[in-house]
């Protein structure tokens, strides 16, 4: 079915492309290019460089606000320097997206044709110029009808998109980028995320059809069965780094899994431990969660006493979701055992009390509160939960601050927290250091648990060690039971005793740390129960 | 250098130009011959009579409310209150802190099913909060006439109702005020007065440091925050809205006793934005205050208002008439400097 390009033409051609925020680099010597009429996958995990690589593409300003990029960008053989997504509109660069860009109140065509509107002059134009000519709807229908029958969609161009079915967005997104007269290149960003299995189905169908009209494709996802099944060639990115170009035919789905998460890390901390003489702590049974964009539906999971669990997946699965919801922070149903007694949900001041605590991914927003001192971050959770730092003078209380301060500098020192004093806000700290401070104020409640969420996202990687150095510790010294979760699995890999795997808000399965890359990458992207079960049935 | 720039940054820079502003109205006063001890007399007194109602900011902007523009809620209370203790015959201290006292649990129970409302519009309360005091001073101008007092004091010689102004010669008219004064250069010191008004302030500031107090400023600085280290956010606006309310109410009561006058009817409609702008200059932001905020803006404030009417009286000495104007254009430009600087001194 796949059709062959053998001459060298590209109608895209990214050449060793990087880049730099504020020092940090997040992408270097990246190479894509792409022949007309070609499907080439681009995979993945998060923080890979997917979403950096397309801001350079259409030119978005964080790219040209930060300094640009290096290397160069040749359309149509020609090296151009896109500076506007406007300009790469130009240039016959088009994008679907995740979110849908629609005005709900508007009719497909409406929508298709915006801001390319199609008008004829009329009496008030003539007065006062282009921006009052009327339009014409009926070369403008046409014109969607065109472009909506391209994709073997049968609904009326007429129909407000309100009210239309998720599916029926994605395609009239389409629609609007395949109406665009000179469109070379179409870029697919996670396009089978919202949709339901028949209607990913049929979009990589249209998909199919349309790369059969000359018109390049540019995939990005993370499900590899997709890429498998329309891709020509594939390329992964990891870390920001190229890792591989392949023809789909030189590779497969465990191949490409492979690619994806493949690290090359220091196993010296993590090994997988027996738990079966250990004691269970916790028990999670059919729990959901209703967080929204990382629900939980339907987790069983013991954890043992005094281990570290990592919770891994990708973005968007559910991982942050369970912690959330056995904190109380989100709604939640089902049942979860703290050494045998019930956790009460839904409340959050209960599930301190009974020994849990939280550090959360959204540190500047939940984690601390910015404009007030370290000293009353640290000691605030304690003083309502545990009554600590309050002296009680017959019905009323007062804080003792001399308490705080003792304990705040206490914790200052042991995690190692560099500020000017237990007196500066948190808000002028590194995230590092503010991640510290959010340590300490849970450790300050002394807890049976400690649920650690995203705890490196966004410090650099010096103190990322050092914080989950301080998490090793805490478990090794004091045998406290860590459940982390974090999207950067080779941390996960270095500190966590068991790895489970989240995926469409299931519990995937549960991995020892030193499994191979391959389980990993097939666990995330859902594939690996169906590859493994399928591969017992052959050999069976 | 350094160490004035950490100055000037300490103090802030809207504070500085009030300063200046105001410094040079003294300068000008001299110059016009206005006496100045009189003028820093009237400053402490306004200070004094204003401040409290100033602190009811507090509670309101820490517990995550904004700027209680709701006050005149409170401040009815407090109204109510005093008129009670005159329906009750009573005179002196006793009477001052009878209304005191009344006005308290009245303004607590009011404040609490304001807070209850305040719940419900999380994000533009502050524009609630204006209409609702609006809206209560509207209402109790129709309580102020079907209301059964029966003093001779306050009902209008003939008809219905009470009068718009009631005085308090002879009952506790200026007893803070006068309680402890003594003259200073010149300058008479409210002795009573300034201390009612720091005592006050220390009640709140201990407050402040109570376990439900770091509970409120944890709701009001992050109430995501709060929720997650299990502190009830709603409970807690409900408290810093009552504390609010009945600060607003004590605070009225103090106003009236100093000023000679309980005033009805649609006196306290305005009242709110001069705290407001007090406290802002102050130092206070939507997010931030603290009690150094009241006391400097409540001062400050009053001072300019203090200072710059008789200047500019004497200024326009020939067209008297625009005297009146002139007072109004004062106060609401320094109101309007004043809401221009809500982001605060940070």
């Amino acid at each position: 079915m796949k059709a062959e390009h053998n001459n060298e033409h590209y109608v895209l051609d990214m050449r060793d492309i990087g880049k730099e925020y504020y020092g940090t680099r997040v992408l270097s010597g990246i190479n894509i290019s792409l022949k007309p009429g070609e499907i080439h996958g681009v995979l993945g995990e998060n923080g890979a460089g997917k979403s950096t690589l397309m801001n350079i593409l259409f030119g978005m300003s964080v790219i040209h606000n930060t300094g640009g990029f290096d290397g160069k960008v040749f359309v149509d053989g020609e090296e151009t320097f896109i500076k506007s997504p406007v300009e790469a509109m130009y240039k016959g660069i088009g994008m679907v997206h995740q979110e849908f860009m629609l005005i709900p109140g508007y009719s497909i065509t409406e929508n298709i044709k915006l801001n390319r509107e199609i008008t004829t002059p009329g009496i008030l134009s003539r007065v006062a110029g282009k921006k009052l000519e009327t339009l014409n709807m009926e070369e403008m229908n046409k014109d969607a009808r065109k472009a909506l029958d391209k994709l073997g969609m049968n609904v009326e161009e007429w129909v407000k998109v309100a009210g239309l079915p998720v599916s029926y967005m994605q395609f009239v997104e389409i629609a609007r980028e395949l109406d665009k007269e000179n469109l070379k290149v179409l870029v697919f960003d996670e396009p089978t995320a919202v949709l339901t299995e028949s209607d990913a189905d049929k979009l990589l169908e249209s998909m199919r059809m349309i790369a059969d009209s000359g018109i390049a494709i540019l995939f990005i996802t993370h499900r590899l069965d997709e890429v498998k099944r329309v891709a020509d060639r594939i390329t992964v990115l990891r870390d920001g780094q190229h890792v591989a170009t392949k023809n789909i035919e030189d590779t497969d789905v465990f191949d490409m899994a492979n690619l994806m998460v493949g690290r090359e890390i220091k196993m010296d901390s993590a090994k997988s431990v027996s738990n079966e003489d250990k004691a269970v702590k916790m028990e999670i049974k059919n729990l959901y969660v209703d967080m929204p964009g990382e629900v939980i539906r339907g987790v069983d999971l013991d954890i043992y006493e005094g281990e570290i669990l990592g919770v891994g997946g990708l973005a968007g699965q559910g991982k942050i979701g369970l912690a959330n919801g056995i904190m109380g922070l989100y709604n939640s149903e089902g049942t979860v055992r703290l050494d045998g007694k019930e956790v009460v949900l839904n409340n959050p001041e209960k599930a301190l009390k009974q020994g849990l605590a939280f550090v959360s991914e959204d540190r500047r927003g939940i984690g601390l509160l910015l404009d007030n001192s370290i000293e009353l971050n640290i000691a605030v959770t304690a003083m309502q939960i545990k009554e600590q730092f309050i002296r009680r003078i017959g019905p009323f209380t007062q804080t003792d601050n001399k308490k705080i301060r003792d304990h705040a500098l206490k914790m200052i020192k042991e995690l190692d927290i560099r500020c000017t004093g237990p007196q500066q806000i948190t808000r002028r700290l590194s995230g590092g250091n503010q991640q510290k401070v959010c340590i300490a104020r849970a450790l300050t409640l002394n807890p049976k648990v400690l649920f650690v969420s995203e705890p490196t996202r966004g410090i650099d990687v010096g103190a990322k060690k050092l914080v989950l150095d301080t998490l090793l510790q805490l478990n090794k010294e004091y045998g406290m039971t860590i459940i982390m979760t974090s999207s950067e699995l080779a941390e996960l890999r270095m500190i966590s005793h068991r790895i489970a795997i989240i995926n469409e808000g299931k519990l995937e399965g549960v991995l020892p740390p030193d499994a191979s890359d391959v389980d990993f990458g097939l666990m995330m992207s859902g594939e690996y129960h169906k590859v493994k079960g399928e591969e017992v049935k052959t050999d069976g | 250098m350094d160490k004035v720039k950490v100055m000037v940054n300490r103090f802030g820079l809207p504070r500085i130009i009030i300063v200046a502003f105001l410094l040079s109205l003294l300068v000008m006063a001299v110059m016009l011959e206005i006496p100045l001890n009189n003028l820093i007399s009237d400053a402490l007194v306004r200070t004094g009579m204003n401040g409290i109602l100033v602190l009811a900011m507090v509670p309101g902007i820490l517990a995550g409310i904004g700027l209680n523009f709701g006050i005149p809620i409170g401040i009815v209370c407090g109204l109510l209150g005093g008129l009670i203790a005159i329906e009750l015959d009573l005179y002196g201290f006793q009477a001052l802190f009878t209304a005191v006292a009344i006005s308290i649990p009245l303004s607590l129970v009011a404040g609490y099913f304001y807070g209850l409302l305040l719940n419900r519009v999380k994000g533009s309360e502050m524009t609630i909060a204006t209409y609702v005091g609006f809206s209560i001073v509207s209402l109790m101008s129709i309580g102020w006439l079907v209301l059964p007092f029966t003093s001779e004091d306050m009902r209008w010689p003939i008809g219905t109702g009470l009068r718009t102004t009631i005085t308090l010669q002879g009952r506790y008219e200026r007893i803070l005020n006068q309680w402890g004064s003594f003259d200073l250069f010149g300058v008479t010191i409210p002795t009573g007065l300034l201390l009612f008004m720091l005592f006050s302030c220390l009640l709140v500031w201990l407050f402040l440091r109570s376990k439900t107090g770091v509970a409120m400023i944890a709701a009001g600085d992050s109430p995501k925050f709060a929720t997650a280290s299990g502190i009830n956010v709603n409970r807690m606006r409900i408290v810093g809205t009552m504390l609010s309310t009945a600060l607003s109410a004590v605070g009225i009561v103090i106003y009236s006793q100093s000023f000679g006058f309980i005033q009805l009817y649609q006196a306290p409609m305005f009242m709110s934005f001069a705290a407001v702008a007090a406290v802002l200059i102050g130092g206070a932001s939507i997010k931030k205050a603290n009690i150094a905020n009241v006391l400097i803006g409540a001062f400050l404030f009053q001072s300019l208002l203090v200072v710059s009417l008789p200047v500019a009286n004497k200024i326009l000495e020939d067209v008297s008439s625009l005297a009146e104007i002139a007072r109004i254009v004062i106060s609401n430009g320094i109101i309007l400097y004043a809401l221009t600087q809500i982001g605060g001194g940070e």
